[in-house]
C-alpha cells in the first residue's frame, strides 16, 4: 500500500549498489531535501531555527561522528566534546590567521586537526577496550579542556578567555553568528550536514566500514582475515574525530556565536552526544539524526510545556524536572528499545513494506 | 516489539514534536523582563538570593504601584546553572517576546550576549560584572556596567590594601586567587599594570570549575608563597570552600579581601568561626532596616506577592539585597525610558535611552525608599558604569560591618586602559555599532 | 637545559627544601585518594557482581549526604536521620533492581552502563527536586564527627592534620575490613563471588541473580553514603561533585575493575600523585593540571598492565 516495490527491478550492478535501493524511498528523501531546503526556511522562525533545527542538525553530525567510531567500530569514547572544541579552536585559529580565506573552507579544514588529535589520543585503543578505553578517553577529554583553558594563544589572548566568533561572510553575504542571518546559516548548515552524511554513507558501506565492523564484533578473527587493527583503529578515530571537529566548528560559528570551554565539557557535549548516539541507535546513520533531534527538542518541550498549559512553575523547578525526565526516559527507551529510534524506524518500514499483511 | 508498542512510542514522539512546534514566541503583554537565572548547580547559593531578590523587587512593584507607569511588570526565569550556552538559549528564546533589558547575572553569558545586544537592540545591564571595558559608552552604546566595573573594583581593593599601609605596597606579595571563567580573568590586565606601577609582586591562582570544591593544592600554594594579602574572585561554592582551606593554614583573615561577589553570607557562614575578620568589597548597605525592604516584607515576603523566598530573615542576605538594587536600576530606567518617549510601553531601544540618561539623584533616592542602602548613580553616555564608588566591609561572625569609606577608584589608571581595551575590542569587528557622545 | 632543570631537577629540590610541606601535601593527597578510593570502591562492588559499570556511584554519594542533610533540615535528629538514609540506600536498590536493571538482564554492557547514565541524570534531578539545588553544609558536629585539628611540629616546620581527615582514614580502613570479612566469609558474600565468576552456574546452583544485585547495590549505597558524609564535611553538599566523582574513573582502571584492595591502593596512588603534580608541577604551566594528570596517570599504567594492577587477566578466545 504504501510501499510500490512491484516492478522495481534493478538491471545493473550499479543502479543495485545505490545508497537507497527503493525508489520510493529515494524520491522521498528528495523531497524531503528539498523540503529541508525551499519550505521550512520560511515556515521555522528564528527562534526554531536558532534553538532547535540549527543545533539539531549539527549535533547529528557530532553524533554521526561518534557513532562511526561506537556504533561500527566498537571503540566507546568519551572524548567528543574535547575533540569538538579543537575543531572549533582550530577554526577560530584559521579564520583569525588567514581572514581572506573563505569561513566554510576553515569549518571543513579545523576537522583535520580534529583528526589528528583524535589520532592521537586514539593511540591506546590498540592495547585496550570496552570500558577501560572508555576511561582512557577521558583523559584526552580532561587535557583538552585544561589545554583550552590555559594556553592562552589558543583564544587570540583575549581577557575573557573566550573565543567569540568573527565577523565573516559568505557570498558577500554575513554569515557567522551573530552578524548572519538565521536562515542563511540554516542553509549553509544544512549544506555542510548532508555533503558530510553522504560521505560518510559510503566511507561505512565501502572498505572501511566493512573493516570496522569486523573489528567491532571480533578483533581477533577480523585480524586473521587480514584486517590490520592498528590502521584500520586509528583511522576510526580520524574519520569520528574529523566529524566532531567540524561540528565543533560550526557550533560555535553558525549557532552559538561565541564560546567557552565549558561549551565543549564532558557534561555539555561529550555525554549528550553519546546519549544521541545509543537512544538513536548504534551503528546507524539515521538514529545518529534521530537520536540529535530528540535530545536537542526534550529540553524545550519540558521547559515550554508547564507554559503552554499556564502552569505557574518555577524555572529551578523546570530544571529539576527536566534532569529527572531526561534521566527517566533514557532508561525507559533503553528498556522499550535497546537497539534505539533507528530500530523504532526499521520496524515501522518493514511492517509499512509488507502492509496490509501482517508478519 | 509489537505493532501496538511501535505504535504508541511513534504516536508519542511524533505528539510531542507536534505540540512543540505548535508552540511559538508570543510577545507578552507588559515590561517583559527575562531573568537569566541559576537556582541550581554549583552556583546556586549566590545565585538564588540574586534571583529572588529581583524577582521579589518586581512583585513589590507590581503589587504596591501596580506596576511600573501603570504598566505591569512580567518576569519571566530562565534556569542556566551559570553555564554561558545554556544563558545564550535563553537569551535566544525570549529576545522575540518584547525583552526591554537581560541582566544576565553572568560573566561569561554578558560576554557572550554583548556582540548581539545591537543586532536585536536589547540592552545588557551587568550590574557590577561583566566586560570592563564596556563602560565606554562610545564604543558599546547597547551594554550598560553600573555601579562600578570589575577594573574600578580591582583598583579599589588594592588602593584600600595601600590605605592600610600607608600607601606603600613596595615589595608587598599580593595574591590573588580567582574563578578560572571569563568572571575571574576580566581583572587580571587591571592587576598586572598596578603591580608594575606600586611595586608589589602579584601571585596568580586560578581556580577551575572542576576543582572549586576542591581547593587543597591551591591553599599549600599560598602557605608556600606567605603573601601578605589575598585578594578572591570568587563565585558560587568557591568562596566558602577558599575560606575554609585558608583557616585551615591559618592564614590571616584580616588580611583576605573579597571582591563583591565573594562577600555574602553564604560565602562565609560555613567556615564557622574560621571567617571571622574576613573582608569583603560592596557598593552597597548590609541594612535591611530602610523602607524598600520593609514594603518586600509586607507585600511579597510575608504578603499576598508570589515568591519563592521563603522566609523574612532571607531578605538579609547581601545577594538579595544586590539583586534589589539591580532591580531598582532597571525599574527606574523604564520609568525614565517612559517620560522620555511619552510612551507607556516601551521597547529595548527605548530601555536603551532610559538606562543611559538613568540619574539616581540622592532625592529619588530617599523618596524610593533606598536611602543610605546606596550611593547616587548617574549614567552617561560617555560613561556606562556611572558612580564607580565602593566601600569594603567585615565579617565579624554575625554580621558584615562597614570598615572604610567610600573609595573612588583609580580614574586616571582606569579609564585610559578602559578606552583602550573598548578600542581594541571593537578593533577587529566590521560593523561594530558605536555611537558618538558630545 | 634551564627548562629541563626546572622540570626534573628543581621540584625535588623544592620538596627537599621544605619538608614540612611535601609530608602536608601528602597527606592531602592521602586523604583525597581515600575519597576517591571509597567511590571506586563502590563501583567495584557492582562491576564484580553483575558486570555492570555504574556511572551513577558519584551521584549516589552526593544523593547519600543530600538526603542526610535534607532530612537534617525537616527537623530529623541526626542519628535517626542516619538510619532513614540507610532505608533510602536500600529502597534505591530495590528500585533500581526492579525497575532498571531487571528489564535489561542479558543487553549489552553499554547499554547498561548508558542506563546508569540515564541514572545519573534522573538522581540529580530527583535530588534537587526534594532537596533543593542549592549546597547545603554537612552537619559535621551533629553526626559526632571530629571537627579538631592537630598541629605537629616536624622537620623543621608544622603539619596540621584535620581531625575529619584522620576519621575518614578510619572509617576507610574500618569499611574495608569489613568489606573483605563479609566477602570472604559470609554465606551471601560467598554467593557474591559466585555471581561474579559466572551468572549462569551461580544460578545452577541456587543462587538468586536478583537478591545478589539488591545486596550489592545495598552495600554500594551504604559506601556511598559514608563517603558522602566524610566528602561533605570537607566541602560542602552538592552536586557540583559530580565532576569530582569521575576522578574515581582513573582509580578503576588503575586497581582493575573488579579488585576491592585494587581501588584503595589505586586511590591513594592517583590521590598522592595528583596532589604532588599540581603542587611541584603545577605553577609551571599554569596550575589546574590535576584535572588531567591522574588520567595520564592511568593511562600510563594501562600501557603495561592493560587489566589494571589487580585486575584479572583477560583471557580472549575465538
Amino acid at each position: 500500500m504504501f510501499y510500490r516495490e512491484v516492478g522495481d527491478l534493478k538491471t545493473t550492478y550499479r543502479s543495485d549498489q545505490q545508497v537507497l535501493t527503493i525508489t520510493q524511498e529515494r524520491y522521498a528523501i528528495f523531497a524531503l531535501l528539498a523540503f529541508m531546503y525551499a519550505v521550512v526556511p520560511f515556515i521555522a522562525d528564528d527562534f526554531w531555527l536558532n534553538t532547535v533545527i540549527i543545533p539539531a542538525l549539527i549535533f547529528s553530525l557530532a553524533a554521526l561522528g561518534l557513532n562511526i567510531l561506537v556504533g561500527y567500530a566498537g571503540l566507546i569514547s568519551l572524548g567528543t566534546g574535547g575533540f569538538m572544541g579543537v575543531g572549533a579552536y582550530a577554526c577560530y585559529k584559521l579564520t583569525t590567521i588567514f581572514p581572506d580565506v573563505n569561513i566554510v573552507f576553515h569549518i571543513l579544514a579545523s576537522g583535520f586537526f580534529a583528526a589528528a588529535v583524535g589520532v592521537l589520543f586514539g593511540l591506546p585503543s590498540l592495547r585496550i577496550k570496552g570500558f577501560y578505553l572508555a576511561v582512557a578517553t577521558l583523559a584526552s577529554q580532561f587535557f583538552l579542556e585544561w589545554a583550552f583553558g590555559r594556553i592562552a594563544w589558543l583564544y587570540n589572548y583575549n581577557d575573557s578567555g573566550a573565543i567569540d566568533a568573527v565577523n565573516r561572510s559568505l557570498g558577500g553575504f554575513a554569515l557567522t553568528e551573530p552578524y548572519g542571518d538565521t536562515k542563511f546559516q540554516y542553509l549553509v548548515t544544512l549544506t555542510i550536514v548532508v555533503f558530510l552524511t553522504l560521505i560518510a554513507i559510503n566511507i561505512l558501506r565501502g572498505r572501511f566500514g566493512r573493516s570496522w565492523m569486523a573489528i567491532r564484533d571480533m578483533d581477533i578473527a577480523a585480524e586473521l582475515i587480514g584486517i590490520r587493527l592498528l590502521p584500520s583503529k586509528l583511522l576510526a578515530f580520524a574519520i569520528s574525530s574529523y566529524y566532531c571537529g567540524v561540528a565543533g566548528a560550526m557550533l560555535v560559528f553558525l549557532s552559538l556565536g561565541s564560546a567557552e570551554v565549558e561549551s565543549f565539557d564532558i557534561l555539555n557535549a561529550s555525554f549528550p552526544v553519546l546519549f544521541m548516539v545509543i537512544i538513536g541507535g548504534l551503528g546507524s546513520i539515521i538514529g545518529s539524526f534521530l537520536g540529535a533531534g530528540f535530545i536537542v527538542v526534550l529540553p524545550i518541550i519540558i521547559s515550554t510545556v508547564p507554559r503552554f498549559f499556564e502552569i505557574d512553575i518555577n524555572s529551578a523547578t523546570v530544571e529539576h524536572f527536566r534532569f529527572m525526565i531526561v534521566g527517566a526516559l533514557i532508561i525507559f527507551f533503553l528498556i522499550v528499545e535497546p537497539a534505539g529510534l533507528a530500530r523504532l524506524w526499521q520496524i515501522t518500514r518493514e511492517k509499512l513494506r509488507l502492509w496490509p499483511f501482517p508478519n | 516489539m509489537t505493532l501496538t508498542k511501535s505504535a504508541v512510542l511513534g504516536v508519542a514522539v511524533g505528539a510531542m514534536l507536534t505540540t512543540s512546534f505548535a508552540l511559538n514566541a508570543q510577545a507578552a503583554d507588559g515590561h517583559y523582563i527575562p531573568l537569566t537565572t541559576y537556582r541550581t548547580g554549583a552556583f546556586a547559593g549566590s545565585g538564588t538570593p540574586n534571583a529572588n531578590g529581583m524577582h521579589d523587587f518586581f512583585t513589590m512593584l507590581n503589587q504596591r504601584d501596580g506596576g511600573i507607569g501603570g504598566v505591569k511588570i512580567i518576569v519571566e526565569e530562565c534556569e542556566t546553572g551559570y553555564k554561558a550556552q545554556k544563558g545564550v538559549e535563553c537569551y535566544e528564546a525570549t529576545k522575540g517576546k518584547g525583552a526591554l533589558v537581560y541582566n544576565p547575572y553572568s560573566t561569561g553569558i554578558t560576554l557572550q550576549l554583548i556582540p548581539k545586544a545591537p543586532i536585536d537592540k536589547i540592552p545588557v545591564l551587568s550590574m557590577g560584572y561583566g566586560l570592563s571595558a564596556a563602560a565606554d559608552g562610545e564604543k558599546f552604546p547597547w551594554i550598560f556596567n553600573a555601579p562600578a566595573t570589575y577594573w574600578s573594583q580591582a583598583s579599589g581593593v588594592i588602593k584600600y590594601i595601600a590605605s592600610r599601609n600607608k600607601g606603600d605596597l613596595k615589595g608587598k606579595k599580593i595574591g590573588f586567587t580567582y574563578l578560572d571563567v571569563g568572571y575571574g580573568r576580566e581583572p587580571i590586565p587591571l592587576f598586572k599594570a598596578l603591580a608594575k606601577k606600586m611595586g608589589f609582586e602579584l601571585m596568580l591562582l586560578p581556580v577551575g570549575v572542576k576543582e572549586m570544591q576542591n581547593q587543597a593544592s591551591h591553599w599549600l600554594q599560598v602557605r608556600k608563597e606567605k603573601p601578605d594579602y589575598m585578594i578572591i574572585w570568587g563565585w558560587g561554592a568557591m568562596t566558602p570552600t577558599a575560606i575554609k582551606e585558608a583557616a585551615k593554614i591559618r592564614f590571616n583573615m584580616e588580611n583576605f579581601i573579597g571582591v563583591w561577589w565573594s562577600g555574602g553570607q553564604v560565602d562565609v557562614r560555613p567556615a564557622g568561626k574560621g571567617a571571622i575578620g574576613y573582608h569583603a568589597m560592596t557598593f552597597h548597605g548590609a541594612s535591611t532596616d530602610i523602607p524598600v525592604f520593609k514594603d518586600i516584607i509586607k507585600h511579597v515576603v510575608d504578603g499576598p506577592g508570589k515568591t519563592l523566598t521563603k522566609k523574612a530573615e532571607d531578605v538579609k542576605e547581601i545577594y538579595y539585597m544586590r539583586g534589589v538594587f539591580n532591580a531598582f536600576v532597571v525599574a527606574e530606567a523604564i520609568a525614565n525610558a517612559q517620560k522620555i518617549t511619552g510612551k507607556k510601553n516601551i521597547t529595548g531601544a527605548d530601555m536603551r535611552k532610559g538606562l543611559e540618561t538613568l540619574n539616581l539623584t540622592p532625592a529619588r533616592i530617599k523618596e524610593a525608599g533606598f536611602e543610605g542602602f546606596i550611593d547616587s548613580l548617574k549614567i552617561t553616555c560617555k560613561d556606562h558604569a556611572g558612580a564607580n564608588k565602593m566601600f569594603v566591609q567585615r565579617w565579624d561572625g554575625k554580621d558584615w560591618k562597614k570598615v572604610s569609606d567610600w573609595i573612588e577608584p583609580m580614574k586616571d589608571l582606569v579609564r585610559p586602559m578602559l578606552e583602550e581595551a573598548a578600542a581594541k575590542y571593537v578593533a577587529d569587528k566590521k560593523d561594530w555599532v558605536t555611537q558618538k557622545c558630545s | 637545559m634551564e627548562l629541563l632543570h626546572q622540570i626534573f631537577i628543581g621540584p625535588f629540590i623544592e620538596m627537599a627544601g621544605a619538608p614540612d610541606l611535601l609530608v602536608q601535601v601528602v597527606w592531602e593527597g592521602f586523604v583525597s585518594g581515600i575519597l576517591y578510593a571509597l567511590i571506586a570502591l563502590g563501583f567495584v562492588l557492582i562491576f564484580k557482581a553483575s558486570g555492570i559499570f555504574n556511572f551513577a556511584q558519584g551521584i549516589m554519594v552526593v544523593f547519600g549526604a543530600l538526603s542526610l542533610v535534607g532530612l537534617h533540615e525537616l527537623g530529623v535528629p541526626a542519628w535517626l536521620a542516619v538510619i532513614l538514609c540507610i532505608g533510602i540506600m536500600f529502597v534505591l536498590a530495590v528500585t533500581v533492581e526492579r525497575v532498571v536493571l531487571r528489564p535489561l538482564v542479558n543487553q549489552p554492557e553499554i547499554i547498561l552502563f548508558m542506563a546508569t547514565i540515564g541514572l545519573n541524570t534522573f538522581l540529580i534531578g530527583f535530588g534537587e527536586t526534594v532537596f533543593g539545588g542549592e549546597p547545603k553544609t554537612m552537619i559535621t558536629a551533629e553526626l559526632g564527627l571530629p571537627t579538631g585539628v592537630t598541629d605537629v611540629q616536624m622537620l623543621g616546620g608544622m603539619v596540621s592534620f584535620q581531625h575529619i581527615d584522620i576519621a575518614a582514614a578510619v572509617i576507610a580502613a574500618l569499611m574495608v575490613a569489613t568489606l573483605a570479612i563479609f566477602f570472604n566469609k559470609s554465606k551471601i558474600g560467598r554467593a557474591l563471588r559466585a555471581v561474579a565468576d559466572d551468572h549462569q552456574a551461580a544460578m545452577s546452583v541456587g543462587i538468586t541473580l536478583q537478591q545478589i544485585w539488591v545486596i550489592v547495590w545495598f552495600a554500594a549505597g551504604i559506601v556511598a553514603l559514608v563517603t558522602g558524609i566524610m566528602w561533605g564535611a570537607r566541602s560542602d553538599v552538592s552536586f557540583a561533585l559530580e565532576i569530582v566523582a569521575l576522578k574515581a574513573l582513573p582509580v578503576l582502571i588503575l586497581g582493575g575493575f573488579t579488585s576491592i584492595p585494587g581501588a584503595i591502593i589505586g586511590g591513594l596512588i592517583i590521590g598522592i600523585s595528583e596532589k604532588l603534580a599540581e603542587f611541584y608541577w603545577g605553577p609551571m604551566v599554569g596550575g589546574s593540571i590535576e584535572s588531567w594528570v591522574p588520567f595520564f596517570v592511568a593511562l600510563i599504567f594501562l600501557w603495561f598492565r592493560p587489566q589494571g594492577l589487580f585486575g584479572e587477566k583477560i583471557i580472549e578466545r575465538i
